[in-house]
């Protein structure tokens, strides 16, 4: 009979991911406690759900995000929202979870249970269940200390269409807060920038605000969580899919003061940076102020604003309008955004 | 935000900008070029391009120290970085300019390389501190804005009598690149009728730096900041010395340039660098005395020497027309391969991956949004 | 050249170093190149303060662009 983890000093070392006792006991004694939920807790080789009426909607993602640990989160709550909101976004009402864990040698016990915690109360927060989780241990240097890829399910109701190519000239464009919380924060938790700053990561669900959002009865006909790349790359996508043009007035954006001074001191545009909590609705012009209104009553999103508009000039997919007149195409981000000097 | 919005005022750049309108209206009209790098950003980035007169010409300078500098030392930057032992810092800017064959330093890392990106050579300062079985090589880029903290991470060093920290010296001099633009229009090549002068590198020159361009020219040059408001005042005043036939250097950033610059960087800089007789520039060839290197008495910290960097004749891949370009003689558009086979993803030249670059500016921020 | 942007010095530490802010995001940063006090503003580029901001010419020369433009638009009504 082994040991109990010592979760005070124990790490992470290879025979835990052989496959044996030690691997078990990695999820039995840390992850499925905080994951725990009737399908989990059986342990068998595959999870058996029931599933309502409706379309499947899956979504997966890696990540692989440095530091592990932000303010605002860490990796294991950002898989969670990530996942889940992606579900959202189509409309579909996520259910359940599937993570695989990949855990460098060193790692201590205590990170991963700070992670497993942190996992098992943004699943619960969100309402889903971890149905499903595999953990592997390789050699130091072979991983950034913790990747996880999630993977969520959920079901969309017959009547709930909602697609990158269902914008339409004449509709507007809401985004649900502000933006570039995330990249932000993680960019001013950077040590080598040396940046101190109050700034948080916006990472949460937003399934509840989707519900609130399709329970109003407008007609929601794209959302998209502006994530890698920014409200930016969502935008253009949007644009592209549909084959409309967007335009968007740079004085309407939210952006937090603490997130534009991050994007100045290092030479980067806001509208690139990520966003892990917030989403972007387009609708028809004539439910606009309806959909607004069923957005800002719900604590998600107070922020809710309209930024922009859908043209029917798709040569030029995303332009930004400043506040003086001037106009400005707003490409897809290309490569990674680097601090410049110049 | 203090000494920003009211640079942003709406009200005022509208005012400004109807008050171009009315006074640019000679035949000819005007052929300004805004010589820094960091200025071509910003007419990009506040879409002030599509709201300037048909009659007002931006053409964009060579003030973009990353975009100047020459084939042969990215490749030496690149080799460096790859050697054994050592940690290469370099600002952000430069990790995915391409040298011969494409190899630049984002290259060299994924290939194993230790290059780390740094937002102030004291950062490389404390790196090498911290790692003293490392050789750590700072990669000094910039013009005159950029050099005195150069200086400063090297007089640092010099203190803590690090025997691990060198730096690889690539600062450029504005006064000879402004020349040679200049010639360019005494040689019967297209000419400009006025210069927006560089907003931070005149904090450390000072405006009276410039007095050259108008004794030695006739064209007169108006020393910017860089926002909407400085920018358009900026033209202003050269459409009216243009329509007037004065050729002035006047100073329009003056809550934070001064006619002599800022003296402790200067005396600082004078201590610690050197002229070089001769330095390669994309576009402009050899220059004379147009850039620095480490003095004698920091001769230890200079990589140049620790390290017997060569150089080889490399040359701009066949298609880059960034020579002209930074020569104000091309519009980026103007390029064939622009936005075709050289693409910030996929860049041919540097003027496509520098963010001051007109290329990538030109790219990024699209084709100019005709009101 | 270049990117720099106007902070505030917040705070002195030793050897001319200082701690400027923007927005409520902080960093410190050299002084050694200019004379700056607590609540000056300074262009910080690469770590390092490359100028004070002089408020009074700031304030002087937002009310000239106001000027100028009265002073033209003078003009405009009696073309000579």
């Amino acid at each position: 009979m082994s040991r109990k983890l010592d979760m005070e000093k124990g790490f992470v070392d290879l025979s835990f991911g052989a496959g044996g006792v030690a691997s078990a006991q990695l999820t039995r004694e840390i992850f499925a406690p905080e994951f725990s939920n009737p399908i989990l807790d059986r342990m068998e080789d595959g999870a058996v759900i029931d599933m309502p009426a409706g379309r499947l909607v899956v979504s997966t993602d890696s990540h692989v995000i440095s530091p592990i640990f932000f303010p605002g989160g860490d990796i294991g709550s950002l898989a969670i929202h990530g996942s889940v909101n992606d579900v959202a976004m189509m409309g579909a009402k996520p259910l359940h979870m599937s993570v695989g864990f990949i855990i460098e040698e060193g790692v201590p016990f205590s990170v991963l249970k700070r992670i497993a915690v942190s996992m098992g109360a943004a699943a619960r927060d969100a309402g889903v269940t971890i149905v499903a989780a595999d953990t592997k241990v390789v050699k130091k240097g072979e991983a950034d200390q913790l990747y996880i890829t999630s993977t969520c399910f959920g079901v969309v109701p017959e009547g709930v269409c909602v697609g990158a190519d269902r914008a339409r000239p004449g509709d507007r464009v809401i985004i649900s807060g502000s933006i570039g919380d995330h990249g932000a924060a993680v960019l001013a938790s950077r040590e080598e920038l040396g940046l101190t700053s109050d700034l948080k990561s916006d990472s949460q669900s937003v399934n509840d605000l989707v519900a609130a959002m399709l329970a109003s009865g407008v007609d929601v006909r794209v959302m998209r969580d502006p994530t890698r790349g920014g409200l930016a790359t969502s935008l253009n996508e949007i644009a592209t899919t549909s084959a409309v043009g967007i335009e968007i007035d740079e004085g309407a954006i939210p952006v937090k003061e603490g997130v534009w001074a991050v994007s100045e001191l290092l030479g980067l545009d806001p509208l690139y940076f990520a966003c892990e909590g917030r989403l972007v609705a387009i609708c028809p012009v004539s439910d606009a102020e309806k959909l607004l209104a069923s957005m800002r009553s719900h604590p998600k999103g107070k922020g809710a604003t309209i930024i922009g508009e859908v043209t029917d000039r798709p040569e030029i997919p995303l332009i930004l309008r400043s506040t003086f007149g001037g106009s400005r195409v707003v490409s897809v981000l290309t490569g990674d955004q680097m601090p410049r000097i110049c | 935000m203090k000494f920003i919005d009211e640079y942003r005022d709406s009200a005022l750049i509208k005012s400004l900008l109807a008050e171009i309108a009315q006074e640019a209206t000679r035949p000819e009209g005007y052929r300004l070029m805004e010589f820094c790098g960091g200025h071509t950003h910003a007419f990009y980035r506040y879409g002030l391009l599509s709201l300037l007169p048909e009659k007002v010409t931006m053409v964009h300078g060579p003030g973009c120290p990353v975009c100047v500098l020459p084939i042969s030392r990215i490749d030496a930057a690149v080799r460096l970085a790859a050697k054994e032992g050592v940690i290469f810092c370099s600002y952000g800017d430069m990790l995915r300019v391409p040298g011969t064959d494409g190899r630049s330093l984002i290259r060299a890392k994924a290939e194993g390389a230790d290059v780390r990106m740094i937002y102030s050579p004291l950062d490389a300062v404390k790196l090498a501190t911290r790692n003293p079985e490392h050789q750590v090589i700072f990669f000094a880029v910039g013009f005159e804005t950029t050099a005195p903290a150069t200086a400063l991470a090297l007089k640092q060093a010099a203190e803590l009598e690090l025997n691990n920290f060198s730096i690889f010296c690539n600062h450029v001099l504005t006064p000879p690149a402004m020349r040679a633009i200049l010639d360019d229009g005494k040689q019967g090549r297209k000419t400009v009728d006025g210069i927006i002068g560089p907003g931070h590198v005149s904090a450390i020159i000072g405006s009276s730096a410039y007095r050259f361009v108008a004794e030695e020219s006739q064209i007169p040059l108006v020393i910017s900041g860089f926002e909407p408001v400085d920018l358009l005042e900026s033209i202003l005043m050269l459409v009216r010395q243009i329509n007037d036939g004065r050729a002035e250097i006047e100073n329009r950033y003056t809550r934070v340039v001064r006619a002599k610059g800022n003296p402790q960087a200067i005396t600082l800089m004078q201590e610690v660098f050197e002229l070089r007789g001769s330095f390669e520039w994309r576009g402009f060839g050899h220059l004379p005395d147009s850039a620095q290197k480490l003095a004698e008495k920091y001769a230890d910290f200079d990589a140049e020497i620790r390290f017997q960097i060569e150089y080889d004749q490399a040359h701009d891949h066949k298609a880059c027309r960034c020579a002209e370009v930074l020569r104000g003689q091309l519009q980026p558009e103007q390029c064939s391969v622009f936005a075709k086979a050289c693409t910030p993803e996929n860049p041919l030249g540097a003027c496509m991956v520098s963010s001051e670059g007109a290329c990538a500016a030109a790219y990024s921020y699209g084709s100019v949004v005709r009101q | 050249m270049c990117l720099a942007i106007p902070a505030r010095v917040t705070a002195l530490s030793g050897e001319n170093m200082g701690v400027v802010d923007l927005g409520g995001v902080e960093r410190e940063v050299s002084l050694a190149l200019v004379d700056a006090d607590v609540g000056d503003y300074v262009i910080v580029h690469v770590g390092i303060a490359i100028s004070r901001l002089d408020e009074e010419e700031a304030k002087r020369t937002l009310s000239l662009f106001a000027e100028l433009n009265e002073i033209s638009s003078g003009e405009d009504e009696n073309p000579s």
